[in-house]
């Protein structure tokens, strides 16, 4: 069934009080706190002009982020599942069903309905959220120092992120998010997505509590 | 292969060595031992983690001749223009200050595999438990015939960086107008595989600045080179016409060079040419053949540690080591040394040994910000280091992401040189 015959457009439009805040719509919309979202499906990511994204936000456009349902999603779902350091300051919507809602109600500014797969929203190709195990999983740091080796070849540890983002002094949810984001493909990376695919859900663990304790 | 286990560079240094009472370094001396043979990727980065690891519980020696090693990975993007000559160059004054490590500016010229002992240029000599080994490359005499290392003036390789760089690039930069560039490129195996290429990029970025009618005349004994669709998609973008390649069906391997009159022979042909950059066949570093550790032109290593298959208190790492399916880079030598670093404290100390990881990846430039990579991880089978999976990038890809690659790269050269010298 298409995604938008089964969202309820209306609900989304209430939903959308969550984002409006920030976010206009329609034919006078123009870039508040957040960019406009009108010709969102289908839109590169970062690609509002006028508008100042944060530099994680340009890397990701950089690297190809386009807003179809699948990414879209899993930002709503937590904005820091694809973009760990956004300037948007929003926690998320759990529930997938609102988030159908949400979306269907977004589609409506834009003229570019093909975009959308004809596909049922619950069930997405990827899966952006994480099991509670895995982010309960608790992590061995002395392991994570070892694992940590062959990431500071690139990341330095020293904090320094001219060309590579800093990871270090990260709360271990937000590295773990982040990583996993990889391993299931959701972020696109193919570098970041085949140092992520060999870590075991313990080795992700072991190397986020080992990243928090490092100080920049 | 019989070779002695008490190898030294030529017999004048071996009568030295036996001057009355040579100086002992090491000698009666509590701690684990571990000496470190060149400060490179691989030996600077082995004992750095060394050190750093074990905390004082292993007194650790680095044998390096240079005071300043300039790094071969980004010496061709200061051919290019895009990185000073002091930015690629690195002091050991923090391994030495910071992490206690016993750093002896000298030229190790043989080892007593029987004494467990190196000896120097200088006559002393240094006791170990555990050597470590990471020379780099050596060229191979006779493979570019009419070259050898008394031409490296008149024709240069700069591949082993520092001043060899700087003449290349000044050759470069004194060319006539139309002048042309050639390469003599090297065959399998070799250091960094892009490497050449890259190069060619960034001899063709400066041309195209300072002298537009120049040519490049790469000649290759290889029918193929690595990243190749992406190098000639890139050089018909920027530099088109520039860059010519002759490859093996065309007599790319069969030449020979003149120093002395500026001449290239390609299947029979003269050519003359204005600046001749010979990359001649390679080699393990000559120390792994004294040290009676090489099988062939290589030191075959276990996969799991780096440990020399043919002495079990010796590692051989980076270029010098036949360990299998990774390429001879940078990237690859540091991550061999931290696997060795932990396997070497692991049987000096009892410290937790975990499972070998290794990765590589290496960028290349070929013009400003349009960058390409390629990677791959790699795992410890008995038979070698075998490769599970890669990437690489790919042609037709757009300006963003291209300019993100090279940034990238960027960046890992902070990180990189941060890992190896603190
Ligand atoms: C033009 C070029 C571009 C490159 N680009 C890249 C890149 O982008 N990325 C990448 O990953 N790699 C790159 N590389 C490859 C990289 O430089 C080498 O693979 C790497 O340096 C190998 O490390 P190593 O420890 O084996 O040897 P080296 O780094 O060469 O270190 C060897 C050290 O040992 C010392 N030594 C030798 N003999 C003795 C002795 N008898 N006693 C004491 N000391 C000794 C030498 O002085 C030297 O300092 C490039 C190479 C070249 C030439
Ligand atoms: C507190 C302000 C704020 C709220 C609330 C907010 N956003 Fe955002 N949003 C932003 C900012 C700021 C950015 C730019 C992010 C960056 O550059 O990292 C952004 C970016 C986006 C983008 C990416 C746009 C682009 O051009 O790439 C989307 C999509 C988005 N928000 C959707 C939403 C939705 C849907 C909601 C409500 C559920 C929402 N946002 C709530 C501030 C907000
Ligand atoms: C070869 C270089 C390289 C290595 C090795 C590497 N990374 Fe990365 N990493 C990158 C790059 C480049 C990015 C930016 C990717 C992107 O744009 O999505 C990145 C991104 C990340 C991010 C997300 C950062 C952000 O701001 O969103 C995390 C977390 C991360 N890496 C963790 C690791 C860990 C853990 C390891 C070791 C297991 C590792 N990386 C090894 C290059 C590397």
């Amino acid at each position: 069934m298409p995604v938008h015959a089964q969202a309820d457009v209306e609900e989304g439009a209430k939903l959308f009080r969550r984002c409006f805040s920030c976010h206009m719509l329609g034919v006078n919309a123009f870039n508040r706190t957040g960019p406009h979202l009108n010709d969102l499906f289908g839109r590169a990511a970062g690609s509002v002009e006028g508008f100042q994204y944060s530099d994680d936000m340009n890397r990701a456009a950089a690297g190809g982020l386009i807003w179809d349902v699948d990414n879209l999603d899993a930002f709503i779902e937590n904005p820091k599942n694809l973009i760990s350091r956004t300037k948007m300051r929003f926690n998320g919507i759990a529930n997938p069903k609102d988030r159908a809602n949400l979306m269907a109600y977004l589609r409506q500014f834009s003229d570019n309905p093909s975009n959308i797969p004809e596909a049922d929203p619950t069930l997405q190709a990827r899966d952006p959220d994480i099991d509670p195990d895995i982010l309960a999983i608790k992590g061995d740091p002395e392991y994570g120092a070892y694992l940590s080796g062959e990431c500071v070849t690139c990341h330095q540890t020293g904090g320094g992120d001219d060309g590579i983002p800093s990871i270090v002094g990260w709360t271990q949810l937000d590295f773990v998010t982040a990583l996993q984001a990889y391993k299931s493909e959701h972020r696109n990376h193919p570098l970041m997505q085949l140092m992520a695919k060999r870590l075991s859900n313990e080795e992700i663990a072991a190397l986020a509590a080992y990243f928090e304790t490092v100080e920049r | 292969m019989k070779l002695d286990r008490r190898g030294f560079i030529g017999a004048g240094v071996a009568t030295a060595a036996t001057l009355s009472a040579p100086m002992v370094i090491g000698a009666g001396h509590g701690k684990p031992r571990v000496v470190v043979i060149g400060g490179g990727a691989g030996g600077a980065t082995a004992a750095r983690y060394i050190a750093k690891d074990s905390a004082g519980a292993i007194d650790v020696t680095l044998i390096e001749p240079t005071r300043t090693y300039y790094t071969c990975f980004f010496s061709n993007l200061y051919i290019g223009g895009f990185r000073d000559f002091a930015s690629i160059g690195h002091s050991y004054g923090t391994l030495a200050a910071e992490y206690g490590i016993n750093v002896i500016h000298d030229w190790a010229i043989g080892v007593d595999r029987d004494a467990k002992s190196v000896t120097l240029a200088g006559g002393s000599k240094v006791l170990y438990d555990s050597l470590v080994i990471s020379p780099g490359i050596d060229f191979i005499e006779g493979s570019v015939p009419g070259w050898d290392i008394t031409s490296q003036n008149a024709m240069p390789h700069a591949y082993k960086a520092g001043s060899q760089t700087q003449l290349l690039k000044a050759q470069v930069e004194a060319m006539p107008a139309g002048g042309t560039f050639a390469m003599v490129a090297p065959p399998n195996p070799y250091r960094c595989p892009p490497g050449p290429y890259e190069r060619v990029s960034m001899v063709a970025h400066l041309m195209k600045k300072i002298n537009p009618t120049g040519k490049i005349l790469i000649l290759d004994p290889k029918a193929k080179f690595s990243k190749q669709g992406l190098f000639e998609e890139g050089w018909g973008k920027h530099y088109g016409g520039m860059i010519d390649r002759i490859d093996p069906d065309f007599g790319g391997a069969n030449i020979e060079v003149r120093p002395d009159t500026m001449e290239v022979v390609i299947d029979g042909e003269v050519e003359k040419v204005d600046v001749c950059n010979v990359i001649p066949a390679q080699k393990a570093g000559r120390i792994v053949e004294i040290a009676g550790v090489i099988d062939g032109n290589w030191a075959p290593v276990h996969a799991a540690d780096m440990r020399s298959k043919l002495d079990d208190n010796i590692y051989v790492l980076g270029d010098s080591s036949a360990q299998g399916d990774m390429p001879k880079s940078g990237f690859s030598a540091n991550s061999q040394a931290k696997v060795c670093a932990m396997a070497v404290r692991g049987s000096l100390t009892g410290s937790a040994i975990f499972p070998a990881r290794f990765s590589n990846t290496c960028w290349s430039l070929i013009d400003t910000n349009d960058g390409i990579k390629v990677g791959a991880s790699y795992e410890a089978t008995d038979a070698k280091i075998a490769k599970t999976s890669g990437f690489v990038s790919q042609t037709g890809e757009d300006d963003a992401l291209r300019q993100q690659t090279y940034e990238e790269s960027v960046g890992w050269y902070a990180g990189i040189s941060a890992d190896i010298f603190g």
